[in-house]
C-alpha cells in the first residue's frame, strides 16, 4: 500500500516546527578570543577556554549578544531584560568541558513571529525564542562502513569549532498550512535566511552547516482537535531537503496511523539520497541534561537603551524591502509571486537601482540566470552574477554593441571566468558585427554551401532558413545580430513574408 | 629555622629593598628550610627550587638595575595545588590530573609572577578542595606542625602548614566553605576569604564556581593585607570579578595595628558562638569548650580594644550546612566532568578493546578518590530531572535568605565574629571514616562561602595547646573592616602566632 499526498491531507492534518542553528558571523568565539575563521588546520584555533582545560572561564561575546539582539528584532521578538546561560550537561568527546553553555530557560529573545509568502497567501509563524550557545568541536570517525562513532577503528577531534557561537531560533509549532506545509517550511528558512544575509550576522551557508535545521513534524486526524506525536529530523541541510523532510514524514507518519500504529517520539535523520528519513536515538533513551544556571557567567541585562539604538541601526528588511520594490517597480502581484518563487526579488530591484529598466531585469532574472542557477544547483542570487552586471548587459544590448544571443554568452563567460562584464566582452572579443557587407558574403557563402535549403526557401518553405542562419552565426562566430541575418537571408531569396 | 625565615612578609620585603639580604639568599633559606622539615610536614606537592631561584635572581637583578620593586618583591610564596600555574605540575591532589603540564598560568600566578614575588612550590589539598583535614589529598596527608599526628585543616592543609612550620611567610589558598579560614584556625596562622569576585577565579580549578574564592594565607594580618592588594582587582578573563578597586585592605590593617576599635559595632552571632546546636549534625561535632573558652575571651578583648559588642541573630544559618552541601556537589559534578582522558591527565583502560565510554568511567573510577565521587553521585542526582526543584533549587533559596540574615545584622554591626571552627586540629584517621563529622567543620564558614561575603580567620588561642581562630566577617566589598578588627586583636594578643621554635 503506498499513499499518495492527497490521501494523507484527506485524513490528516501536518503540524510542523523548526529548530534553525546559525553559526554567527563574530570575528571571535563565544566565550574566548580564538578565531572562527572557517577551514582552518584541526586544532589550530583553540585555547584554554575552548579546549576546557582546567581552571579556564568562560567570558561572553558582547558582539554576539548584540547579534543575537539584532536577530530578535528582526523576528519581532521581545528582548529579555535580564536573562542566564545554564549548562546542558552530556559527556562526549567533542564538547570539552562535557557540558554545553546554553540558554535554557531564560532565552535573550522570545515571543515573535515571522510572516512569509507561499504564492501570494501569508501564513505567520510564531517565534518563540531565540538564544545563545555555543557550538561543539567535529568528530571524524576513521574507520567502519558508517562514518559514525560505533564501528569506527578510532576518532579525531577537531576543536576550532567549539565555542563558535551559535543562535538557536526556535519556532512556535505552525498549524493550518494544510497541504502547503512542506512549501511553507522552506518559505520560512528561506525568508529566515534572507533576514540574516540582510543584518549581516552570518554567512548563512547551509553547505557548510553555517545554517542547520531540525524539523519537527506530527500529524492529527483532520478534526481531532488535538496534536499527533512529533519526530525530529535533523541533517536537514538545503532549502529543498526541508521540504521535502516535512513531507516524507507526512507520509510515513501517515501509513503508521492509517495501520493503527503510533507515531514514536524519536529523532530521526533526513538522507539527502534518499528522500527520507531515518530512525537516530530514540527520545525515550534520552539522557537527563541536568540544566542548571552557569555560575561561571554573570547574567546578560542588556540596557533597554541600547536594545533600542540596535533597534534604530538595523538595516531595511527583506520583506519591507519587497514591499517599496513592489510599489517602485510597479510589477504586478503576479510578476511579484513568480520574481519571489524564483528567489530574484531583491536581483531584479538591484538590476533596477543599477540602471536597468525593470522588464528588462525581469526578463534577464527569470529567464537566462534562473536556468543557468538551475543548471548549477544553486540560488540564483548565489550564482555569480552580480546584478550590476545585468545592468550592465542590458545597457549594452541596448546600444546595439551585443545581440542577446552575445549578452548570453557574456554571462556564460562572467560564469566561467569570474571577471565582470565588461572584461569578458573586451578579452573574448564578443562584438555586434554590424558592418552589413559582411554580412552579405557570409550570406551568400552560406547559400552557395547549402543550395538544398536555398531552394526550400526560395519555394516557400521559411522555416528552412534556420539552417542558413545558424550557418551564417556559426562563420560569425556568433557575433552577428541572428534578426538580422535572417532578414538579409531571406530578402536575397524572395522568400519572405 | 633561621632567622630569614622567621621574619613577616612584610619584613623580608623591607630587608631585600634596604639591600640588607639577596631575594636569592631568602630564597635559599627557605628552600633548606623545606628541605629540612617538609618530610615530617608534607605541606608541598611540588617544591620548584630552579623556578625559585630564578626569580629572586630577577628580582635582585632589577633591584641592581635601579628599577622599582612591588612591595612584596622577592618574598617567597607557596601556591595551593588548585592554581594552574604555566609549565608547573597542577594535580588539584587529584591522581587524575598526575603529569598534567598547563600551558598557561592563572590570572593570581601571572599577578604574583608579576609582582616579583618567588614561587616555592605547590602544596598539598584535599583532592580537587573537597575536605577540611587535607586527608583527602590522592598523595597523603599534610601534618600541622603544631603536633604532627594532628591535621592542619583543609582543604588548604599544605598552605597554611607551610606558613606554620615556616617553609614560607606567604601563601595562596582557596576557599569555597571554609578552605583558607578553617586551616588557618587549626595551624595558628592568617586566612582571609575576600568578597566573591574580589580576586580573579581564572586559572583556579574549580571546586563548586559560585563559592569558590581565592585568598591570601600568611602569618600576620599586615602580610595577608599585602598579598591581597597583589592578586585582587577585576579580571576581564572572570565574568563574576568585580569591576571595583580593591578595597584598602593594606591601609585598614596599618590603622587596625594601633589596636584602637573605638566606634567599631562588633556583632557576636548568636548560631556560630556555641548558641546553635552543632551537635545536632551528628559525630559529635559540637564545639569544645576550650574552643568556645578562646572566643569568649577574644570577644573580651575586642571590648577591651572599644568596640561595642552586640549580639545579632541570624536564624538562617543553621540551614548553611544543608545548602551547601546540595549547592557544592552540583556545581562540582558539572565542574568535575571535564575530566575525561580525552584531552589531558590519567587515561586508563585504553588499550583497542574498549569503547570511549568505557575508557572514561574507568579513567573516572581510578583517578577520583572516594570523597569526590560521593559528591559527584550527590551532585548529579541534586541536578535530576524532577529534584532540580527540591535541592539545587530549594538551596539556593536559602542562600537568598542567609544573604538576607546577613543584611539584616549588618545593620546593628560594622563587623560579625564566631570561632572560624568549632573545634580545634584533631587526629589524622579520626574522622576521616564519617563524612558528616569532617562536614561540620565548616559550620561556621559556611555563611559567608553562601553569601559571598568576605572573613577573615586570625589566631585567638590555644585549646589543649592547639590554636583556635577568630572569624571576623564583613559586608561585601568591605574587607577593609576585616583586616582592621583582625589587625588590631592581632596586635593585642601576639602570643598566639606559630612559635618559631615548632620543628626546630
Amino acid at each position: 500500500m503506498t499513499l499518495t499526498y492527497e490521501d494523507v491531507l484527506g485524513r490528516y492534518e501536518p503540524v510542523f516546527g523548526l529548530e534553525t542553528h546559525v553559526e554567527l558571523g563574530t570575528e571571535s568565539k563565544m566565550f574566548c578570543g580564538c578565531s572562527t575563521r572557517f577551514g582552518a588546520e584541526p586544532n589550530t584555533q583553540t585555547c584554554p577556554v575552548c579546549l576546557g582545560l582546567p581552571g579556564a572561564m568562560p567570558a561572553v561575546n558582547a558582539r554576539a549578544v548584540e547579534d543575537t539582539i539584532k536577530i530578535g528584532l528582526a523576528l519581532n521578538c521581545s528582548i529579555a531584560p535580564w536573562c542566564r546561560f545554564a549548562r546542558k550537561n552530556y559527556f562526549y568527546p567533542d564538547m570539552p568541558k562535557n557540558f554545553q553553555t546554553s540558554q535554557y530557560d531564560e532565552p535573550l529573545c522570545v515571543d515573535g513571529y515571522l510572516d512569509v509568502d507561499v504564492d501570494g497567501q501569508n501564513y505567520r509563524v510564531g517565534i518563540e525564542r531565540v538564544h545563545m550557545e555555543e557550538d561543539t568541536g567535529k568528530n571524524t570517525h576513521v574507520g567502519g562502513a558508517t562514518g559514525r562513532i560505533h564501528g569506527a577503528e578510532y576518532s579525531l577531534v577537531d576543536y576550532n569549532r567549539a565555542g563558535i557561537p551559535l543562535i538557536e531560533i526556535v519556532t512556535r509549532p505552525v498549524p493550518g498550512t494544510g497541504a502547503r506545509a512542506p512549501e511553507v517550511a522552506r518559505a520560512y528558512v528561506t525568508a529566515l535566511r534572507d533576514i540574516l544575509r540582510t543584518l549581516g550576522v552570518s554567512d548563512v551557508r547551509m553547505e557548510q552547516g553555517s545554517l542547520r535545521c531540525d524539523v519537527n513534524t506530527s500529524l492529527s486526524p483532520v478534526g481531532s482537535g488535538a496534536w499527533g506525536t512529533r519526530t525530529e529530523t535533523k541533517n536537514v541541510n538545503s532549502l529543498r531537503s526541508v521540504e521535502r523532510a516535512v513531507r516524507s514524514e507526512m507520509l510515513r507518519q501517515a501509513e503508521l496511523l492509517d495501520a493503527g500504529e503510533r507515531v514514536r517520539q524519536e529523532t530521526r535523520h533526513f538522507s539527502e539520497v534518499s528522500g527520507d528519513t531515518r530512525p537516530g536515538r530514540s527520545k525515550e533513551e534520552a539522557t537527563d541534561y541536568r540544566y542548571f544556571p552557569e555560575p561561571d557567567l554573570v547574567p546578560v541585562a542588556p540596557d533597554p537603551a541600547w536594545v533600542e539604538q540596535i533597534r534604530a541601526a538595523l538595516p531595511e528588511l527583506p520583506a519591507a524591502r519587497r514591499a517599496r520594490l513592489r510599489e517602485s517597480l510597479g510589477v504586478s502581484a503576479e510578476d511579484m509571486v513568480q520574481m519571489s518563487n524564483a528567489g530574484v526579488v531583491d536581483l531584479v530591484g538591484e538590476t533596477v537601482e543599477a540602471g536597468a529598466p525593470v522588464d528588462e531585469a525581469r526578463n534577464w532574472w527569470l529567464g537566462y540566470l534562473t536556468q543557468k542557477a538551475n543548471e548549477r544547483e544553486v540560488d540564483a542570487a548565489d550564482l555569480g552574477v552580480a546584478p550590476g552586471d545585468v545592468a550592465r548587459l542590458v545597457a549594452l544590448v541596448a546600444d546595439g554593441t551585443l545581440s542577446v544571443a552575445l549578452a548570453r554568452q557574456a554571462v556564460d563567460a562572467v560564469l566561467e571566468t569570474g571577471h565582470d562584464v565588461d572584461a569578458v566582452v573586451a578579452e573574448r572579443g564578443l562584438r555586434k558585427v554590424s558592418d552589413t557587407s559582411a554580412l552579405e558574403r557570409a550570406a551568400d557563402e552560406a547559400i552557395a554551401a547549402d543550395p538544398d535549403a536555398a531552394d526550400k526557401v526560395r519555394g516557400g518553405k521559411a522555416a528552412a532558413v534556420g539552417a542558413l542562419v545558424g550557418a551564417v552565426m556559426k562563420a560569425t562566430r556568433g557575433q552577428a545580430d541572428a534578426a538580422a541575418v535572417k532578414q538579409i537571408l531571406l530578402d536575397k531569396l524572395g522568400g519572405g513574408v | 629555622m633561621t632567622e630569614l625565615t622567621a621574619l613577616t612578609a612584610a619584613g623580608t620585603a623591607a630587608s631585600i629593598a634596604a639591600g640588607d639580604v639577596s631575594a636569592v639568599e631568602v630564597a635559599q633559606a627557605h628552600l633548606d628550610r623545606i628541605e629540612a622539615v617538609d618530610g615530617r610536614v608534607h605541606a608541598f606537592l611540588h617544591i620548584d627550587a630552579e623556578g625559585a631561584l630564578r626569580a629572586a635572581r630577577d628580582v635582585d637583578a632589577r633591584r641592581a638595575a635601579g628599577q622599582a620593586l612591588g612591595p612584596l618583591a622577592g618574598v617567597p610564596l607557596a601556591m595551593k595545588d588548585v592554581v594552574v600555574t604555566q609549565g608547573l605540575p597542577t594535580t588539584a591532589g587529584s591522581k587524575i590530573l598526575e603529569g598534567w603540564l598547563p600551558p598557561y598560568d592563572a590570572t593570581i600566578s601571572a599577578r604574583v609572577k608579576a609582582a616579583g614575588l618567588v614561587m616555592l612550590g605547590k602544596t598539598n589539598m584535599d583532592e580537587f578542595a573537597m575536605g577540611s583535614s587535607t586527608e583527602n589529598s590522592a598523595y597523603g596527608p599534610t601534618h600541622n606542625p603544631w603536633d604532627l599526628s594532628k591535621i592542619p585543616g583543609g582543604s588548604g592543609g599544605g598552605s597554611a602548614a607551610a606558613l606554620a612550620a615556616y617553609e614560607a611567610p606567604l601563601a595562596i589558598g582557596t576557599d569555597t566553605g571554609g578552605s583558607i579560614r578553617q586551616p588557618a584556625a587549626v595551624t595558628g596562622t592568617v586566612g582571609a576569604k575576600p568578597t566573591y569576585g574580589g580576586v580573579s577565579r581564572y586559572g583556579l580549578i574549580a571546586l563548586a564556581s559560585s563559592l569558590d574564592q581565592a585568598g591570601p594565607c600568611a602569618r600576620t594580618v599586615l602580610d595577608a593585607a599585602l598579598l591581597h592588594e597583589v592578586i585582587g582587582g577585576h579580571d576581564p578573563c572572570d565574568s563574576t570579578s568585580i569591576a571595583q578597586p580593591v578595597p584598602p585592605v593594606v591601609a585598614a590593617a596599618r590603622r587596625g595595628a594601633n589596636g584602637d576599635l573605638k566606634g567599631v559595632r562588633v556583632g557576636v552571632v548568636r548560631e556560630l558562638a556555641g548558641g546553635g546546636d552543632a551537635a545536632a549534625y551528628g559525630g559529635g561535632g559540637g564545639y569544645q569548650a576550650g574552643v568556645l573558652a578562646s572566643f569568649d575571651a577574644a570577644v573580651h578583648t575586642l571590648r577591651e580594644l572599644g568596640a561595642e559588642v552586640v549580639e545579632v541573630g541570624c536564624p538562617h544559618f543553621e540551614y548553611a550546612l544543608a545548602a551547601y552541601y546540595l549547592i557544592l556537589p552540583s556545581e562540582c559534578s558539572s565542574n568535575l566532568a571535564r575530566f575525561d582522558s580525552v584531552r589531558y591527565g590519567m587515561r586508563v583502560g585504553d588499550d583497542g578493546t574498549r569503547s570511549l565510554e568505557e575508557v572514561m568511567s574507568l579513567t573516572r573510577e581510578a583517578g577520583f578518590g572516594p570523597e569526590v565521587k560521593r559528591r559527584i553521585i550527590i551532585g548529579t542526582y541534586a541536578l535530576s530531572s524532577g529534584y532540580y526543584d527540591a535541592y539545587y533549587g530549594q538551596a539556593q533559596k536559602v542562600r537568598t535568605l542567609i544573604a538576607r540574615d546577613f543584611a539584616a545584622a549588618f545593620e546593628r554591626a560594622d563587623v560579625l565574629v564566631s570561632p572560624t571552627s568549632p573545634f580545634v586540629a584533631f587526629g589524622i584517621g579520626e574522622r576521616i571514616e564519617d563524612p558528616m563529622a569532617m562536614y561540620v567543620n565548616d559550620l561556621c564558614t559556611l555563611p559567608a562561602s553562601l553569601a559571598g561575603t568576605p572573613a577573615i580567620s586570625v589566631p585567638c588561642g590555644l585549646s589543649d595547646g592547639l590554636p583556635v581562630g577568630l572569624q571576623v566577617m564583613a559586608p561585601a566589598l568591605a574587607d577593609d573592616r576585616c583586616y582592621r578588627v583582625a589587625a588590631a586583636f592581632e596586635a593585642a594578643t601576639e602570643q598566639f602566632r606559630p612559635p618559631a621554635g615548632v620543628l626546630a
